[in-house]
């Protein structure tokens, strides 16, 4: 039981920063900032709840930096058209500088963390909740047919009336949100605490797991936790001493959550009916 | 994705350089291996440089980079020679081929290596004798162990690491000669969540003492929250698991790099191997809290011993892993050995990645 804890506690952001990149990739905007978002979640819901003593607050205000954070990415690709792979690198970039500067005076200070509820914490069924809820509207709303149409051929989606900017910028908010959500539950479940780049690299796996993912909510969750499943019995493995290299064994949930993903996408064309084929594309509406 | 994190590692390293404003004045700069806020490793470097600045004022100029990554540690360091440094002092163990090869490239600028072992002209070390501290937590965690097994959190198989192993070992087998220890190789210095993890799976093995030689504060809380002791590494993590730490190793770089950069100002630096301990200040031990009045006696006539050279940490003869002896019985092991350790000593059950 302890060991399926710290499992879904070690996936449990991967997976949060996931789902919001999914939406947004399915609207067809190519977001490479998750990192920076995420970090700038966790410094400030760190400093929200430790200021305010409230973790409620702390998520609340992670989850607004994120989301404030994924605005100026929207602002420069979806309004000024510029590019989306450098803007959302320079994002992250942004993000691991801003957020070391605004966490300088609480390095150091032990933080809150979010009170269990019946013994475990709140986030880890919330995102699973959150996965469910982004699958359905996806898949079996109207909303969710305009966002994949709007990432499947903005033009299409154009020519038939709807705002595909607008669309997009709905999208890479929650994706921001969540992105900033995902912060949060490092600094104030995970390792109630702010040092710099505490993240250390989950954004950027987060936005992997999405491709592996074939862009489908409930491959993400299965994907997050294998990752989190290897990563953690990797360590339990290394404590009996059976002098397995650590090296190899710290690269076992990349090896093992790419090959499980890469076999379940197997199927050819499933991919190409679900790989948004927007991705990345600029969109200036012609009218 | 490699390149564009590449690229992205480039930028930052371009924006993390602080610019410098030409001056008469000695300058002095850092190359950090981790984010100055992380509480540990960086920041007690961080430290010593702020002491630098209060002791020379306008003497001293300084500069650093942070967060460069040991395999672009190159580019950073060349940065610095450029930009007019007297001298620099990369801070991480990977960092010294890249020093020896700019150092070759600028034999006016002098350079120090922490915790290497080549050296060069214009290329000296420091480090510090981290073990010596070890050996004494080792002694207070077989006293407080109510199972008798320690979970020890390490990041890289280098000396420095090895060494640390070995000492808390021997410290805990003086006390208790059954005591075991499980290890966990997260490979990162600095990963707070990996860490976490690394922490909660070793104390659902059967540890109840936390020791970590990685630099965030994450293990300790980890035990805290399990209601079982830990130590804190490189900083004095107290506020951060009041419950649960019972001392911490501190690094203290501060008159190390305060009597180098005196040295470059006065022009009698010189190329040499400086490895100070706790007789020197460098290392030292936040107060002990969380044990009873008896194991907080041992430990400090543990570390006078130490600090008067009473005792060595290696004394041998040591038996090694593999059944083997070392040393000479009654002395100290060489600093040459204890600086290139790469042997477990008996009763650890792990093997030592190579």
């Amino acid at each position: 039981m302890d060991l399926l804890l710290t499992i879904m506690t070690a996936s449990t952001p991967l997976l949060i920063a996931a789902i919001g990149e999914l939406a947004v990739e399915r609207s067809g905007v190519l977001n490479l900032g998750v990192e920076g978002m995420m970090v700038m979640g966790a410094v400030c819901g760190f400093a929200a709840a430790l200021l305010t003593g409230s973790t409620f607050i702390g998520i609340l205000a992670a989850i607004a930096a994120g989301i404030v954070m994924s605005l100026l990415f929207g602002f420069l690709t979806l309004t000024l058209v510029s590019n989306q792979v450098a803007t959302g690198l320079a994002l992250t970039l942004l993000g691991l500088g801003l957020s070391g500067l605004i966490g300088e005076s609480f390095v150091g200070q032990p933080g809150v963390k979010i009170p269990n509820i019946g013994g475990i914490d709140p986030l880890i069924p919330g995102a699973i909740l959150l996965t469910a809820a982004v699958a359905y509207v996806l898949f079996k709303t109207k909303a969710g047919l305009v966002i994949r149409a709007v990432g499947n051929s903005h033009s299409s989606a154009h020519a038939l009336g709807y705002n595909v900017v607008a669309v997009r910028y709905l999208c890479v908010m929650f994706g921001g949100g969540c992105a900033g959500l995902a912060g949060a539950y490092l600094s104030l479940a995970y390792t109630p605490q702010w040092v710099e780049n505490m993240t250390a690299g989950r954004g950027w796996i987060a936005l992997a797991l999405v491709v592996f993912a074939s862009w489908l909510p409930w491959r993400a969750v299965a994907g997050a936790y294998l990752f989190g499943a290897i990563s953690i019995l990797a360590y339990t493995v290394q404590t009996f001493g059976w002098g397995i290299p650590s090296q190899f064994l710290s690269m076992l949930p990349y090896l093992v959550t790419i090959a499980a993903l890469v076999v379940i996408s197997g199927n050819r064309s499933l991919m190409r009916a679900n790989t948004p084929a927007c991705l990345g594309q600029s969109f200036v509406p012609d009218r | 994705m490699k390149k564009l994190l590449a690229t992205a590692a480039l930028a930052a390293l371009a924006i993390g350089v602080a610019s410098a404003t030409a001056s008469a004045a000695t300058k002095a700069c850092w190359v950090y291996v981790g984010p100055i806020g992380d509480f540990g490793w960086t920041y007690q470097h961080h430290q010593g440089l702020e002491a630098v600045k209060k002791e020379f004022g306008d003497k001293v100029e300084t500069a650093y980079v942070e967060n460069v990554p040991e395999a672009d540690a190159e580019r950073a360091i060349e940065r610095l020679a450029r930009d007019g440094c007297n001298v620099i002092y990369t801070t991480s163990f990977g960092f010294m081929e890249p020093t020896l090869k700019v150092a070759k490239k600028f034999p006016d600028v002098k350079f120090e290596h922490a915790t290497g072992y080549k050296t060069a002209d214009n290329v000296g070390t420091y480090n510090a004798k981290f073990h010596e501290g070890r050996y004494v937590i080792g002694q207070m965690a077989a006293k407080m162990s109510k199972t008798g097994v320690a979970g020890y959190i390490v990041s890289f198989p280098i000396p420095e690491v090895v060494s640390g192993i070995n000492a808390f070992m021997l410290g805990a087998q003086s006390v208790n000669p059954d005591f075991k220890v499980k290890i966990v190789w997260v490979n990162t210095w600095f990963d707070p969540g990996k860490e976490a993890d690394a922490a909660k799976v070793l104390l659902s093995q059967g540890a109840d003492t936390m020791v970590q030689h990685t630099d965030s504060t994450a293990p300790l809380q980890i035990a805290q929250e399990q209601g079982k002791l830990g130590f804190g590494q490189a900083s004095d993590m107290i506020q951060f698991a009041p419950k649960a730490q019972m001392t911490a190793i501190v690094d203290n770089w501060a008159p190390h790099y305060i009597k180098s950069v005196k040295a470059v100002m006065d022009g009698t630096w010189k190329s040499s191997q400086v490895w100070s301990g706790m007789a020197e200040g460098e290392v030292a031990l936040a107060p002990f809290t969380n044990v009873p009045e008896d194991v907080a006696k041992m430990a400090a006539e543990t570390a006078e011993a130490i600090k008067t050279g009473k005792l060595h940490p290696f004394t041998g003869p040591i038996t090694k892993q593999d059944g083997s002896a070392v040393g000479e019985a009654g002395k100290g092991l060489a600093d040459g050995d204890i600086l290139g350790m790469n042997w477990y000593v008996k009763g650890i059950d792990d093997q030592l990645p190579q």
